[in-house]
């Protein structure tokens, strides 16, 4: 008898407590810079493509929901040339984000994804590619890369002497 | 003997070294300037391991594996913390110039560097200075240059120069400076060039056709292949991805190929991607539907009196359909009569003469080759590089009196130098084997088979005389004849590529006369195409009675299947017979000017699209497999003719459900190929209940690749015909040597993973190398001779001998199709000799007008010192050139010439 009314008691007096559902939509809550949500692709502080189509990402996938094809502009720089991924399977896990070697591929704090239809959920490279450099400012990829691109020649990456003469006879 | 690896027994085989011991053993140990097929240099230190004198020793010294020959009760330590922390530092010096390229190189994932360094677990560059870069080169339409990333252990040179002798790649510049490639950009000159991809360690030279559609390895469905592009049948893996062949890389055969192959094979697939592939039945010009094509057929055939024609490049299983659909005696052989007969007589020679046919391994380890009439690294490249490792062998010979063993490559090259075991070559042309030869006779085919039958009666007087020689040609006829009754293994080398039955006749002569007195010797002759051995096997007519059957009208329907008859027959007979032809129903997969003509065009499958079978030239029956299902309405011949033989009611076909039935009728049907079915593990095959997936576990992109299709994926295709999946889901370990999808093992993602697929390191593969021998040499001690008498040649005024002349790139019809291969095809052309030119009054380039069997030709010529006086080189099969059969005599026309000065 004493038992319920106590639990009544306890049940009553939580009417005075601090709320803690959040009226969402309405009320957002702050999500941190780490926190896994949708994937975006990323631009190198130049404004050009991080994402040099090395697969990594679609190979550390789980559910294998990344499919990518690689391809070069004229001058020699890797970009890819589709890049699909299909929500539906993805289990933000961020595994792509820990393999890519260029930090292109992120997950960002966006989780409002819901769709109607299920096809919607297939992200081409058109809804993954943003404007800006995410959570890894100033990596430019090339700029330490060997391989010759536009702009960049041989030689002229970070911490590279210039190309080798090999006509030269000097030590 | 034993061999003490962390103090654990081993039984091993003397003879070797410790590096091929350990991996034959199963450790991983890194290397890289080893090789196989290349032996040791010792030159990148990356193979330490301890050794100690006994086994009190505790201290040990650091050797390089590779450079130390095994030897009984030795002791070693591959796990020794000093050893492994040696090849880590070899690892790091390596890296401190390595560029930061994995992602964007296209080694990445099939990378030996990537592996060893994994291996050794060196983790982070401690140098601080900078990177050491370089230019890179253009190298031709095949491969791509990146020398950045060399780490120079002088693989490179080593296989290009050394192995495949070739002169346009080498080392330059010295210290950390050395620069691999040309003395100046430009195309790489050897035909063997794509095996670079491969040798390479690491992304130097990459394969520049993949890089159009690059794709890495784990994520290419891969299935176990026999190249299509000549004779040799050489294995093959061939790649897809996203529903487009992506590339082609050698499947190692022990006895067949070994580690690498030639670039017609490699780059050569991009004929199965052309836009203009026939993906659609089109009767009538007006597509149709894949089930409405056997109805259209069904009533066009029921009606109608019947011929096939099969075709050298299409599968035995496919020939094998028509065969049984058109009836036997309707069955017609694809190829120019004189190509049917040459065929002919290879089987003949192979099955009923004494000496064996032998295995491109065979040839290698011969110590001396005579070739007649073969331009070895143009029809069947593969054999010229196993040929080339043959002069080798007598010189090495000496290698047992002064204990040096034959892996210990920079001991054996300084030792051996410029010497060269005997190889004699009679040919039209010079062939690029010339630098390797002893002596060369360059002359008319027939003049060369007289040389031949003259050889052979030296050898044997069984034989047939042959008087009427020059005494320069007896001179050399006796030389060649004395060093090859010296010889230990002999080898004869010919083929159909000179079109000309003596000179098979006189081959056989000199090689059954050589078995006579040595057992050793054999025999090898190349064929035309792919399967012409297999198609010769079946039984069928001649191409010409099948024309005759038309315009004679004993026929009105033709099924042509996988064969441009314009390649086969001549351009007006071919023309007429099509329009006599009432209905024409041709089954291919790319377009040429015979299926221009087809009243029903029905798409068949590419070999990527096909499970099938082949007979390369010593008649070792090989399995090729599907890569990946078909798209649209293409589908493998046999298939196409198999739904038409069950809609019209063959009775023989009627039972036929899939491929396993068609290949178990023609080992039933076919006395030459009565082991076809025991090639691979029939369709039901499982390994502990599970198929063997020619997708890798690392297979990416499963439910996006055609998520903008459809979300929901659809159910992987089922394959009906092998015991291979279509999935990422099967059997992991060591599949049969005949379906190996790709090689991978644990740490090794490398192809140097082939290590582990065989039973000793350069050996045959596990269960033995794939392929079944159909020929077995006869036991005779009465030998039937070949007598003929080849006429003595004589040039004629006005008159050229045309002879065909091949090239490894453009003679081919397929390979030709692909984009790179077209780049290096020679445009047509006519050769004659220095002298007759100035006769003609006819410079290089300049136009020559000549008619070789009512088939006018105005070709540019080509001046060269080294054809034959009174003969002309025609190139043979080269697209836009027309068919004419060869050799024959060509008129020339004075008067278009004439014409042309005006």
């Amino acid at each position: 008898m004493f038992s319920i009314i106590r639990s009544m008691w306890i049940t009553f007096m939580h009417m005075f407590h601090k709320r803690e559902t959040v009226q969402y939509p309405e009320q957002k809550n702050k999500l941190t810079t780490r926190w896994r949500g949708r994937i975006v692709l990323t631009r190198d502080p130049d404004m050009g493509e991080r994402c040099v189509g090395c697969y990594l990402c679609a190979a550390a996938c789980p559910v294998d929901c990344i499919s990518l094809q690689a391809t070069e502009d004229e001058h020699g720089r890797r970009y890819p040339e589709f890049f699909r991924i299909n929500f539906s399977r993805c289990i933000f896990c961020g595994y792509c984000e820990e393999a890519c070697p260029t930090y292109a591929i992120q997950l960002i704090p966006d989780f409002e994804m819901g769709e109607y239809d299920r096809q919607n959920l297939v992200y081409e490279k058109k809804d993954l590619l943003i404007d800006g450099q995410g959570k890894y400012p100033g990596y430019n990829y090339y700029k330490v890369a060997g391989l010759a691109i536009g702009g960049k020649d041989k030689g002229e990456a970070q911490n590279e002497d210039p190309p080798v003469d090999v006509r030269s006879l000097l030590p | 003997m034993t061999l003490y690896i962390d103090n654990k027994p081993y039984d091993v085989k003397a003879g070797k070294n410790l590096l091929e011991t350990c991996l034959t053993l199963g450790f991983d140990l890194p290397y890289f300037c080893w090789h196989p097929s290349l032996g040791s240099v010792g030159a990148c230190r990356q193979c330490a391991v301890k050794m100690y004198r006994d086994e009190d020793d505790k201290k040990g010294r650091l050797i390089m594996s590779c450079m130390e020959p095994v030897a009984n009760n030795q002791r070693i330590s591959i796990q020794d913390a000093e050893a492994r922390e040696f090849r880590e530092h070899v690892i790091e010096w390596l890296m401190t110039n390595h560029p930061h390229d994995c992602a964007v190189c296209d080694e990445g994932g099939s990378c030996h560097l990537q592996d060893m360094t994994v291996m050794t677990g060196h983790a982070y560059r401690r140098f601080n200075f900078k990177k050491r870069t370089h230019k890179n080169q253009y190298l031709g339409p095949f491969i791509n240059h990146e020398m950045n990333r060399c780490i120079q252990c002088y693989r490179c040179v080593r296989f290009y120069k050394d192995y495949a002798g070739g002169k346009d790649l080498d080392v330059f510049a010295s210290r950390s400076n050395v620069y691999f490639g040309r003395h100046e950009d430009g195309v790489l000159e050897s035909e063997f060039s794509g095996n670079l991809t491969e040798v390479c360690p690491t992304g130097v030279f990459t394969d520049k056709t993949l890089k159009q559609h690059y794709t890495r390895k784990w994520d290419l469905t891969t299935a176990p292949s026999v190249c299509q592009h000549c004779s040799l049948g050489c294995n093959i893996i061939a790649g897809e991805r996203y529903g487009e062949l992506r590339s082609i890389t050698s499947r190692y055969n022990g006895a067949v190929n070994g580690y690498f192959i030639c670039d017609r094979g490699r780059f050569g697939y991009e004929f199965v991607n052309a836009p203009g592939r026939i993906r659609k039945a089109v009767c009538d010009t007006e597509v149709v539907r894949k089930e409405e094509v056997t109805e259209r057929m069904k009533h066009l055939i029921g009606s109608s009196k019947v011929i096939g024609i099969g075709s050298p490049r299409a599968s035995v299983q496919s020939n094998f359909a028509l065969k049984m659909l058109v009836g036997k005696n309707n069955f017609y052989h694809g190829v120019s009569d004189n190509e049917h007969d040459l065929a002919n007589l290879v089987i003949k020679i192979l099955h009923e003469g004494p000496a064996p046919t032998l295995s491109m391994k065979e040839v290698e380890l011969a110590d001396a080759v005579f070739i007649l009439g073969e331009d070895l690294t143009n029809t069947a490249p593969m054999m010229a590089l196993a040929v080339r490792q043959s002069v080798r062998r007598q010189p090495m010979e000496q290698l047992a009196h002064i204990n040096i063993p034959a892996w210990h490559d920079g001991a054996v090259r300084e030792l051996v130098q410029e010497q060269k075991g005997p190889l004699f070559i009679a040919s039209v042309h010079t062939t690029k084997l010339d630098d390797v030869a002893t002596e060369t006779f360059h002359s008319s085919p027939d003049e060369i088979a007289r040389l031949g039958f003259a050889v052979a009666h030296l050898l044997d007087d069984d034989s047939p005389e042959e008087a009427s020689l020059s005494p320069e040609e007896s001179k050399l006829a006796q030389k060649i004849a004395s060093i090859l009754s010296m010889a230990k293994r002999p080898v004869i080398i010919s083929g159909a590529s000179c079109e000309t039955d003596h000179v098979l006749e006189a081959a056989a002569n000199i090689a059954w006369a050589l078995h006579r007195k040595n057992q050793q010797a054999g025999i090898v002759l190349t064929l035309p195409e792919c399967n012409s051995l297999g198609l010769a096997m079946m039984g069928g007519h001649r191409l010409e009675a099948a024309f005759n059957a038309v315009l004679n009208g004993h026929a009105d329907t033709a099924i042509i299947m996988e064969n441009d008859l314009y390649r086969h027959g001549k351009k007006s007979i071919v023309d007429e017979f099509l329009k006599v032809c009432k209905n024409i129903i041709v089954l291919d997969h790319s377009p040429n000017p015979t299926t221009e003509k087809a009243n029903i065009l029905i798409p068949s499958g590419t070999f990527a699209e096909s499970d099938g079978t082949l007979v390369n030239n010593e008649g070792r029956i090989q399995r090729f497999f599907q890569v990946y299902e078909a798209t649209e309405n293409i589908q493998e011949s046999w298939r196409w003719l198999l739904g038409l033989g069950t809609a019209l009611g063959v009775d023989e076909m009627s039972h036929w459900k899939s491929f396993e039935d068609i290949t178990q009728a023609i080992a039933k049907e076919e006395p030459f190929l009565k082991n076809i079915d025991k090639v691979s593990p029939p369709a039901g095959f499982r390994i502990n209940g599970q198929r063997v997936p020619r997708e890798t576990h690392r297979f990416s992109g499963r439910t996006a690749m055609l998520a903008n299709i459809n979300v929901s994926e659809p159910k992987p295709p089922v394959d009906s015909d092998s015991p291979l999946s279509y999935t990422m889901e099967g059997f992991r370990g060591l599949p049969p040597s005949s379906m190996i999808p790709f090689f991978w093992a644990p740490g090794w993602n490398s192809v140097q993973s082939i290590n582990k697929y065989q039973q000793e390191v350069g050996g045959p593969l596990r269960d033995g190398d794939p392929g079944i021998r159909c020929f077995e040499p006869v036991q005779t001690s009465k030998i039937q001779y070949f007598k003929s008498d080849p006429a003595i040649f004589e040039s004629q005024e006005d008159h050229l001998l045309i002879v065909p002349l091949h090239h490894i790139f453009g003679s081919e019809e397929l390979s030709a199709r692909s984009p790179a291969v077209g780049e290096r095809c020679p445009a047509p052309y006519v050769m004659v000799n220095t002298a007759d030119s100035a006769d003609l009054k006819i410079h290089e380039n300049e136009e020559l007008s000549f008619e070789v069997g009512g088939q006018p030709y105005q070709l540019p010529v080509k001046v060269s010192s080294e054809m034959p006086r009174g003969m002309a080189g025609l190139p043979y099969g080269l697209p836009g050139l027309p068919f004419v059969e060869l050799p024959a005599w060509g008129i020339l026309n004075k008067e278009m010439k004439w014409m042309k000065q005006q």
